[in-house]
């Protein structure tokens, strides 16, 4: 009894699609559900977050995430640059910036910033300078990355071109090179923006006054005071997904722009034959 | 045509000894080069025979590793001279066009003016704009060089260069990467930029143009200058072995050479 090739793919979708559907039967069946719906899903009782989450942790982490990718791409764009220069120790320094930052996991920066600063320098700057500087401090070295890849996409010929109608170096950059180059690294950076947006939630391990809470604390701060289980991280999560799914959806949408934009003729002609067609 | 060549004065090129190596292998062996101002220089050759970086030893874009370059009485290889400063009066021209994507048709003429040259803004776009109204495209201004044909972008990219009143045009095989039926019309602005005047010192394949258009032409092989002299000279009765085999080949292709090692 041979099958048809045909009547292979269907019985190994089949297959699949059995082994999806048991395991969520057996979730459903297996989970104890007033308990979880009394640990996770106690809307009615936390109707005190509001609207404290949304204007004072929604605003945080929107706050620290923009101080943090303002910082970052400044230094990772500095970055990109030292390890694109023809000055060798320009590039080592930047290589092992890059490689220290992103070989160590975020919050040990925020620690190292939130508490040795003040003991080490006896500095007693705001608690969102911290955050800022540290989370900075790690994208940084991420953003430099992805710039690095942008700035070498742009044709050679781009730089000597505008070196040949008198350009300096530096000028050539800041108007020819690196317009393109950000053009091409727009979506990549808009994930670079997502990731530090939930990185901001590690900014809840520096014990901030409740006028800092970014989303992460208020989440966790609810789970005392409401007596609604981990409702208030359902809350904050979702909040996350306010901010995360619309950006998604922008670098989608940069990334098609960006490929038609590289291929303009094609898109034309293209456009041409289907509205013949129609 | 042009007011560029109205407004700047041409200028010489004198080339002496001029060597270039990649690591060990050397592009260019000791060249020696004049060019009077007003002439017009085609350099031909095989590829690999150093003409293209002799190119782009003229405005730097290489840096020579020995000689002596001089442009309109500048010494160009002087290590005090100001780079920026020389290559706002030698314009190129290259075979990839490299029109600046993210800029306008004019934008792309403009920019140097304004950002180089610091000229104000309306003078930038009225010599950007009789530049391109020169080459036939200025109706295309407001366009994008991603919109425009090979042909059309390269013309954009003599405007861009004229726009800046150099003395001098460096043009590196500026019709190898068009089709074939825009390449005439990239020749005829070169031959009337000739005769406008314009020193110009062109690498290119195009013998019929270099016969023409060309007061000298100079054949270059495994980076040395193989032959040079007048233009209907070297190309109509060539007098070295090597020159003779390049022209064989170039002005017949179909004729096959039997490689005898």
């Amino acid at each position: 009894m041979s099958m048809t090739p045909r009547q292979k793919a269907r019985v190994s979708q089949g297959i699949q699609i059995g082994v999806f559907a048991l395991a969520i039967l057996l979730v459903v069946f297996l989970a104890n559900w007033p308990l979880i719906i009394d640990s996770f899903f106690r809307f009615d009782k936390i109707g005190g977050m509001f609207p404290a989450v949304i204007l004072t942790g929604l605003k945080n982490t929107l706050f620290y995430t923009l101080t943090s990718f303002a910082f970052g791409l400044v230094l990772g764009l500095v970055l990109a640059l030292m390890k694109t220069a023809s000055f060798a120790p320009y590039r080592w320094l930047a290589t092992a910036y890059i490689e220290f930052f992103r070989g160590i996991p975020a919050i040990l920066v925020l620690l190292a910033f939130g508490l040795g600063m003040p003991l080490a320098f006896g500095t007693t700057w705001p608690q969102w300078v911290n955050v800022t500087v540290a989370l900075g401090l790690s994208s940084a070295a991420y953003i430099a990355e992805t710039l690095r890849a942008g700035l070498q996409a742009v044709p050679k010929g781009q730089m000597e071109a505008a070196r040949s109608l008198g350009m300096p170096h530096w000028r050539a950059m800041v108007t020819i090179v690196i317009p393109q180059a950000f053009k091409i690294v727009l979506p990549p950076l808009t994930n670079e923006f997502i990731l530090l947006t939930k990185d901001t939630s590690l900014a809840y391990i520096l014990g901030m006054m409740i006028t800092q809470y970014e989303l992460t604390s208020f989440g966790r701060n609810g789970i005392t005071e409401y007596g609604a289980g981990m409702t208030p991280l359902i809350v904050a999560g979702a909040l996350y997904l306010v901010v995360t799914l619309p950006l998604s959806f922008l670098a989608r949408w940069f990334e098609k722009r960006s490929a038609q934009v590289s291929r303009p003729q094609r898109a034309k002609k293209l456009t041409a034959t289907t509205t013949k067609e129609a | 045509m042009t007011q560029s060549v109205r407004q700047a004065a041409a200028a010489g090129v004198r080339i002496s000894d001029l060597r270039k190596s990649y690591g060990d292998n050397e592009v260019l062996k000791g060249i020696d080069l004049e060019v009077s101002p007003g002439e017009v220089v085609c350099l031909i050759g095989p590829s690999g025979s150093g003409k293209s970086t002799l190119l782009r030893c003229i405005n730097l874009l290489e840096q020579p590793n020995g000689g002596a370059i001089e442009v309109g009485g500048y010494a160009v290889t002087d290590p005090d001279v100001d780079v920026d400063q020389m290559r706002t009066k030698v314009g190129m021209v290259f075979q990839q066009f490299n029109l600046f994507p993210h800029l306008t048709v004019l934008g792309n003429c403009t920019v140097a003016q304004t950002k180089v040259l610091k000229r104000a803004k309306a003078e930038a776009e009225r010599t950007a704009l009789s530049e391109l109204e020169a080459v036939g495209l200025g109706h295309l201004a407001h366009r994008y060089p991603g919109e425009l044909s090979g042909g059309q972008q390269q013309r954009v990219a003599i405007a861009r260069a004229l726009a800046m009143n150099p003395s001098l045009m460096l043009f590196d095989e500026p019709t190898s990467a068009l089709d074939p039926e825009t390449v005439g019309d990239v020749l005829a602005i070169m031959r009337k930029l000739a005769q406008a005047g314009m020193t110009m010192v062109v690498v290119t394949h195009e013998m019929g143009f270099a016969k023409e258009v060309a007061d000298k032409v100079v054949f270059m092989d495994g980076g040395v200058v193989v032959e040079q002299g007048v233009a209907a000279e070297v190309i109509g009765n060539p007098q070295q072995a090597r020159t003779k085999d390049f022209l064989r080949r170039v002005l017949d292709p179909n004729h096959v050479v039997v490689e005898e090692d």
